[in-house]
């Protein structure tokens, strides 16, 4: 039995070994060879996660991540506006999507420059190939003053592998609006984290709506680090059939007097599962932090299932924070209202659930987006309103 | 006739609250339905409009030659019955404007009329909310949400001049508006009385029947009709109160 408790874990030979050996071989900048050497490696030693990790518990990836996935080859693509620091903020150790990404990834960057406002907002559409695994990894920097709208929009129209990864910095006063939309084909694979800063008196504002996959996840930090900073992260999971959903977010108050806003919102039909798990912490010193965190779930099926977690941690006084979550069914006297002005029962029950799931879409100032959501949640339906 | 009530005994989770209630409203008739709170008033409202939690344990209720007691919530509102709700229901992320198109499309199309399409609809419901002096902001708003008291009693009659029903139960549309809106609302109903439709107003107060005449006057006690008469007799009431109607019902 010694034996086997001094032995160390096994480097593991998986799919990704052989690209990444290629790959790296034309790795020619040496920071970035090193930094993705580091991130192979801790993939290589714990592999992906699995529900015996308690963040993992509901969600398990074990048959997607062992089907043949084909590395894809835009995987190199290198930003020359790319700055080795920024990359060495983002936490690769979280688990081995993260590992992966970092390895495999292909950068891209937005600057906005100081003091600028962008009307127009920047669109990534990041979509894989049967059988492709992507690894986009987009770095958004936000300087002092600025305001622009990310748009992200996770769109693989076949069975695909998408590992995504985003890193926000809102500096002083800045204003980032960010949608995030994964609306995948139904047999895609998608796991994406975002790592959010916010900075002195910024603004975040995010939206997620997730539409799409088969199993899908996603993980979002957002990290006040300096006093007056504001967040919105907000979002919406909407499934059906065998479809299963994962967000798991923390916002991390370390420092005083920010504001943090949340409400995700689940609609669950068929035997589709969501799961929500969102941590705020308020750490010591966070005198003055204001959050206010909400998940309401909407189960469409007896058979349909949500495991919901809003968690405060608060290790200070002086603040205000309320969270709480719901998992229900439609309101009757809703219902009851919408019958009396004459709409037939399927229908004004098409209606809450729109509604219910409006609250979050409506968030969207992007016209065409908005537009667009609106008719795929009207098709998610089968209505017509 | 429009609506013919006979005997009818309607309650909640076993418990009797309409105890052989009867009345017949016609055509172009207004008629008033007072009573001390608990006297099954909204019940009555409800059982109409043919909410789920009631239960019919006997009478008939005709309406336009059919038995309404058969139809179902919807049914009926295609039909023309309209309730205004003593308290206006939210509907979070559905828009005024595209709710109360939907719910006109449908009685169109029950009707055999033209459907119409947004911007169609826009144009009517600028003219409907003239006669309760709603401003169009007000389309564009969730249902009722962040509405106060006062605008969620005009968005009811702003929907009943949309719909514009054979038959309207408003329940307490009075209470909570302050003597501008009472005014307001008022008028909106007298502009949408007409010698097709039958108007049952249920409230407390007189006060309303300052502004909306009606032709008859029931009270109401202890789930039946204890007293009917003209418009005089809402006076009455006012200056002698309600123990008396109470009393009469024991
Ligand atoms: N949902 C309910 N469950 C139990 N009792 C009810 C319910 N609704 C009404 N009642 C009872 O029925 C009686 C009549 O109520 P209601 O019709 O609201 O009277 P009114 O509108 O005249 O004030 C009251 O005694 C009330 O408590
Ligand atoms: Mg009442």
């Amino acid at each position: 039995m010694k034996g086997f408790m001094t032995m160390t874990i096994a480097v593991s030979e998986t799919q990704f070994t052989q690209p990444f050996k290629d790959q790296i071989a034309n790795e020619d900048n040496a920071d970035l060879r090193e930094l993705r050497e580091r991130a192979f490696e801790h993939f290589a030693k714990n592999g992906f996660p699995t529900p015996n990790l308690e963040d993992w518990k509901y969600t398990n990836v074990s048959e997607a991540v062992s089907e043949k996935w084909l590395v894809s080859s835009e995987s190199r693509t290198i930003d020359s506006d790319l700055d080795i620091e920024t990359l060495r903020k983002f936490r690769y150790d979280r688990n081995g999507f993260t590992a992966l990404n970092q390895a495999f990834a292909a950068y891209r960057v937005i600057r906005i420059p100081k003091e600028t406002s962008v009307d127009e907002p920047f669109i990534l559409e990041h979509s894989a190939m049967v059988g492709e695994a992507i690894f986009p990894h987009t770095i958004v920097i936000a300087e002092a003053g600025s305001r622009a709208t990310l748009v992200e929009i996770f769109a693989s129209d076949a069975a695909g592998f998408t590992n995504s990864a985003t890193q926000i910095f809102v500096e002083e006063n800045a204003n980032l609006t960010h949608c995030r939309v994964q609306k995948d084909a139904g047999d895609a694979f998608n796991y994406g984290v975002t790592e959010v800063t916010v900075g002195p008196a910024a603004l975040y504002n995010a939206t997620s709506i997730n539409l799409g996959g088969a199993i899908t996840r996603h993980d979002i930090e957002v990290v006040f680090t300096a006093e007056g900073g504001e967040a919105f992260v907000d979002g919406l999971y909407m499934l059906s059939g065998s479809q299963h959903h994962d967000t798991h977010s923390i916002i991390d108050h370390k420092v005083p007097n920010c504001t943090s806003h949340q409400s995700y919102k689940g609609v669950l039909n068929d035997t589709s599962r969501g799961v929500f798990n969102g941590k705020v912490f308020v750490r010591e010193g966070a005198r003055g932090t204001d959050a206010i965190q909400s998940n309401k779930n909407l189960l469409l099926s007896n058979d349909a299932r949500v495991d919901t977690k809003p968690q405060l941690e608060i290790f200070n006084e002086d603040v205000k924070c309320a969270h709480g979550a719901t998992v229900g069914q439609l309101e009757e006297e809703e219902l009851f209202y919408l019958l009396t002005r004459g709409l037939p029962d399927p229908l004004a029950r098409n209606l809450l659930t729109y509604g219910f799931a409006e609250e979050i879409i409506n968030k969207i100032e992007v016209e065409s987006l908005k537009e667009e959501l609106d008719a795929a949640v009207l098709n998610r339906l089968n209505a017509e309103i | 006739m429009l609506l013919e009530v006979k005997d009818l005994h309607a309650g909640i989770d076993g418990k009797e609250i309409l105890k052989g209630l009867n009345l017949t409203v016609r055509k172009g008739e207004v008629h008033a339905i007072m009573g001390p709170n608990g006297s099954g008033k909204s019940t009555l409202s409800k059982v109409l409009a043919g909410h789920p939690s009631y239960e019919v344990t006997s009478g008939t209720v005709t309406f336009d030659g059919k038995n309404l007691l058969e139809l179902e919530p919807d049914e009926r509102a295609r039909e023309g019955v309209f309730m205004a709700f003593q308290y206006p229901v939210e509907v979070p992320g559905v828009s005024n404007s595209q709710f109360l198109r939907l719910a006109y499309n449908q009685k169109a199309k029950h009707n055999g009329e033209e459907e119409l399409d947004p911007l169609e609809f826009n144009d009517l419901l600028k003219e409907k909310a003239k006669i309760v002096e709603m401003d169009p902001q007000f389309f564009k708003r969730s249902v009722n949400e962040g509405f106060s008291g006062g605008e969620k009693k005009r968005n009811e009659i702003l929907q009943m001049a949309v719909l514009e029903p054979k038959l309207a139960i408003l329940d307490e549309t009075d209470s909570g508006l302050d003597i501008d809106a009472l005014r307001i609302v008022a008028e909106g109903v007298n502009k949408l009385r007409t010698s097709e439709n039958g108007i049952i107003l249920v409230t407390h107060y007189q006060r309303l029947l300052n502004y909306i005449v009606p032709d008859f006057v029931h009270v109401l006690a202890g789930g039946k009709v204890v007293k009917e008469g003209g418009k005089e007799l809402a006076l009455e009431l006012e200056e002698k109160g309600y123990d008396w109607v109470k009393a009469a019902a024991k």
